[in-house]
């Protein structure tokens, strides 16, 4: 199978934020329809209730049948207390995708790494089978994401905080969004580079239903593959964007298969419905059609 | 002593052929398997000669002129909801007066009758026939059996249906009036206390001996809006408030904004668009309940952009329900029990909102109700068994917490019965193998939809293919009930004595269950 035609990884087109401290959100959240959810463990616990947290969601990972959406812990930061607990305790559990809040350096990626790495040979854990979202949040974190993005392997996906880094920039952050539009640009190269998804950050302001279907058509005009979101409902609202139309889909179908046919995939054009397809718009079809695959639109 | 022969119904309860307090069981057989025979029960005539006047000074006045004696029937509606003060009123004057032994009809009983309970307990009220009980009252019966005999559940068809064949015998009827005027005719949609629809008392004053109007806004003769007509009417007292207008009715309906119940709710629409029913000329009843309300605004968004034009809604009307008719999505709008605030505005105002009594709404023995024509029920429930048998009125603790409302008559008439519920309260798991009272029986029940999946009752094959062809996926009932099981554990099940404190009557007047009390 040429680069043209990759087969469709998962669709990551909502990450539903969720405290790790909640019982019922630890029972409930996944059926919301996310494709991911990310239990939190940092900034949502109190410091005296970490480690219940912490262990109440790795009998939650033992018991509950989560089933194809993907699992994120957003972990403590590995110099405080509670991090390399965090991963030492949910890794055996189960868990397999962890969020590193404040990304800033690769080295930091590469501290995680070697953690990961250690977890997965003392529990028989196939090496590199745990995967990590980097978050970058600060100005220093963005101008590392490609370092970032390719410290290490288990990178899949990467994610951009609005809040954080228009604190650390010393901006306001406004519902346009002019503020982040180059911080997020970055991100999604970066993340394009080394071929893993970039993922937007929040949208905060919850009734404004209309500025949230406008930041959502710009994440997809920009590149991103997802968007982080912080209330069930509003991951109708981002699939519905981020899922290509019934149009789009049939029209990269036959293009796809007309490819495929021709086999051109190390060059060249082709003709479909009387018009000339090249290797940049054949991608394109081909990524619409992973994307409605991935969404379950079509088999 | 003998022991009394046990028999068992049609949902596999095992029920004694004979209840003290009760009298003999008539096993439930099927939701349409009982035939009435014979007459309707008839009240006595009424006589009056002109210059004749009905209003009395005082409630105890209105009382001793209707005769009321020890061991009597008298009945209460419940559409002044938590706001009643009438029920309490009569009730404090009975057992002022002396007068023992009465036999309670109400067509629910609420939060704002929980005094009534010391009535029971010094022996003024000795029976209890209702549609629901919940709070204290509901407690000393599942538990201690204050009563000393079992209360009577009916449905509102049920109710209706009992009054109408004279298995309920009203003596006195006492009748909350929002709007009445000097001869008695009344209405429940004008004054300070308005409730709307009086859709529970116009059964009884057909049938009742006696009825007395009690109401907080006199108006003079001719009322223009009649729901309840002078003919039926013997006493009128006037009594400075029936209720509190504040619990009356709720001010405005609101969708739900609980992610768990908008999402039972979305699911529950694809489910009803899936099966087809939803077309031109559909009727539809929906409960009051969070998922329920909210599987109305789906579902207007389907029928608005596929220009669907519905014949009518039915119930127990809420706000929502009258958006949908006067917004022309709906021709017609049958309202029982008026929920909110708008729904009795309404009531007055639209000549499409029309009102009816119990017995036009779910009664299986007259000649024709609404509920049977139904295409589609939406039902809430406090559990469910694999048997797609429901609960709605007992706790799985066995307390004594909710009611059976409308939702037998409705399951039993609608073409399609639709089964909203959380797979888990807190950690109390919903489905399950039995539940513990039945209450609507699972041969009435199509379709389940919770958070965690939905089941299609396997009599409904044609619901399952539907489902099946439009890609929704389902699963067994058993197997949603092993995956909740294995979140929640399986539960201890409650210790019950042999008393029987509650009689579960099917709308047919078969006996669907008995209530037990519960294990000290």
């Amino acid at each position: 199978m040429g680069k043209a035609t990759r087969a469709p990884k998962k669709s990551r087109r909502t990450m539903l934020f969720s405290p790790a401290n909640n019982p019922k959100m630890l029972a409930m959240a996944h059926l919301y329809g996310s494709d991911c959810v990310i239990f939190d463990l940092e900034d949502a616990i109190k410091y005296a209730e970490k480690d219940a947290a912490r262990d109440l969601f790795a009998e939650a990972l033992k018991t509950i049948d989560y089933g194809d959406t993907e699992i994120y812990a957003r972990l403590n930061p590995l110099y405080t207390e509670f991090g390399e607990k965090d991963v030492r305790v949910l890794v055996p559990a189960g868990l397999r995708y962890m969020r590193l809040a404040m990304t800033d350096t690769p080295e930091q990626i590469k501290e995680l790494d070697a953690l990961l790495t250690e977890v997965e040979k003392e529990h028989g854990i196939e090496i590199g089978s745990c995967k990590i979202q980097a978050s970058l949040e600060t100005p220093t974190a963005v101008n590392n994401a490609y370092e970032i993005a390719t410290a290490s392997d288990r990178v899949v996906t990467m994610s951009f905080g609005a809040e954080d880094f228009t604190r650390t920039l010393g901006a306001e952050r406004t519902k346009e969004g002019k503020e982040i539009f180059v911080a997020k640009s970055m991100v999604v190269m970066a993340a394009a580079r080394a071929g893993i998804d970039a993922i937007d950050t929040v949208w905060a302001f919850l009734d404004d239903i209309e500025g949230f279907k406008k930041e959502i058509q710009d994440s997809v005009n920009m590149g991103f593959a997802g968007k982080s979101c912080v209330h069930p409902s509003q991951i109708k609202e981002i699939h519905s964007i981020f899922t290509p139309s019934k149009k789009e889909i049939e029209k990269s179908l036959i293009i796809v298969k007309a490819a495929e046919e021709a086999d051109i995939e190390n060059g060249g054009v082709i003709q479909v419905n009387g018009k000339m397809i090249d290797i940049p718009i054949i991608s394109k079809a081909q990524k619409v059609v992973n994307l409605a695959k991935a969404a379950g639109v079509i088999k | 002593m003998n022991k009394l022969k046990i028999i068992r119904n049609k949902v596999n309860r095992e029920l004694p052929e004979y209840i003290e307090g009760y009298g003999e069981v008539k096993a439930y057989a099927g939701p349409f398997a009982t035939k009435p025979e014979g007459k309707k029960y008839a009240p006595t005539k009424g006589f009056s000669k002109p210059g004749d006047k009905k209003l009395v000074e005082t409630i105890k006045e209105a009382i001793e002129k209707c005769g009321l004696k020890d061991g009597m029937t008298i009945s209460f509606h419940h559409h002044l909801r938590n706001g009643d003060y009438v029920l309490n009123m009569v009730m404090d004057e009975i057992a002022k007066m002396g007068i023992k032994n009465i036999n309670l009809v109400a067509s629910s009983l609420t939060k704002a009758h929980e005094p009534i309970l010391e009535h029971i307990k010094s022996g003024v009220i000795t029976g209890i026939n209702t549609s629901g009980l919940r709070g204290t009252i509901a407690k000393e019966i599942s538990k201690n059996n204050i009563l000393g005999k079992p209360v009577i559940f009916r449905t509102h068809g049920g109710r209706a249906r009992a009054i109408e064949s004279g298995e309920i015998k009203i003596d006195i009827a006492f009748v909350a009036a929002p709007t009445c005027d000097t001869l008695g005719n009344m209405n429940g949609h004008e004054g300070k206390s308005a409730f709307g629809a009086m859709g529970y008392p116009m059964v009884d004053v057909k049938f009742a001996n006696k009825v007395v109007a009690i109401t907080d806004n006199l108006v003079p003769f001719p009322l223009k809006n009649i729901s309840i007509e002078m003919t039926d009417v013997d006493y009128i007292v006037e009594v400075e408030e029936i209720g509190d207008p504040e619990k009356i009715a709720t001010g405005a309906t609101r969708i739900t904004k609980n992610p768990q119940e908008l999402l039972i709710a979305e699911k529950a629409s694809e489910v009803l668009i899936a099966s087809g029913v939803i077309k031109n000329g559909f009727s539809f009843q929906a409960g009051s309940g969070g998922s329920s309300l909210a599987v109305c605004r789906f579902l207007k968004e389907y029928m608005r952009e596929n220009e669907i034009k519905g014949s009518f809604a039915s119930g127990g009307a809420t706000g929502y329900l009258v958006e949908f008719l006067e917004e022309g999505y709906f021709d017609a709008l049958f309202d029982t029990q008026s929920f909110d605030t708008s729904v009795i505005k309404s009531l007055g105002k639209n000549a499409n909102h029309i009102e009816m009594s119990s017995s036009m709404y779910a009664n299986p023995h007259n000649k024709g109700c609404v509920a049977h024509q139904l295409d589609m029920m939406i039902l809430s429930a406090t559990e469910i068994d694999t048997d797609f048998n429901i609960n709605s009125l007992t706790g799985s603790t066995g307390m004594i917490m909710g009611a059976q409302g409308g939702a037998p008559d409705t399951a039993a008439g609608a073409k399609l019965t639709v089964v909203v519920a959380p797979t888990m309260r807190k950690r109390i798991p919903i489905v399950t193998d039995k539940v513990t009272t039945v209450v609507t029986p699972g041969e009435t029940v199509d379709v389940l939809v919770t958070e965690r999946g939905i089941c299609v009752n396997p009599r409904r094959k044609d619901i399952q293919e539907a489902l099946d062809n439009a890609g929704i996926e389902t699963k067994t009932i058993e197997k949603l009930r092993e995956e909740v099981e294995k979140l929640t554990g399986k539960p201890e099940k409650t210790q019950y004595s042999d008393t029987i404190v509650g009689v579960v009557e099917y709308r047919d007047g078969t006996v669907m269950d008995v209530i037990k009390q519960i294990k000290k």
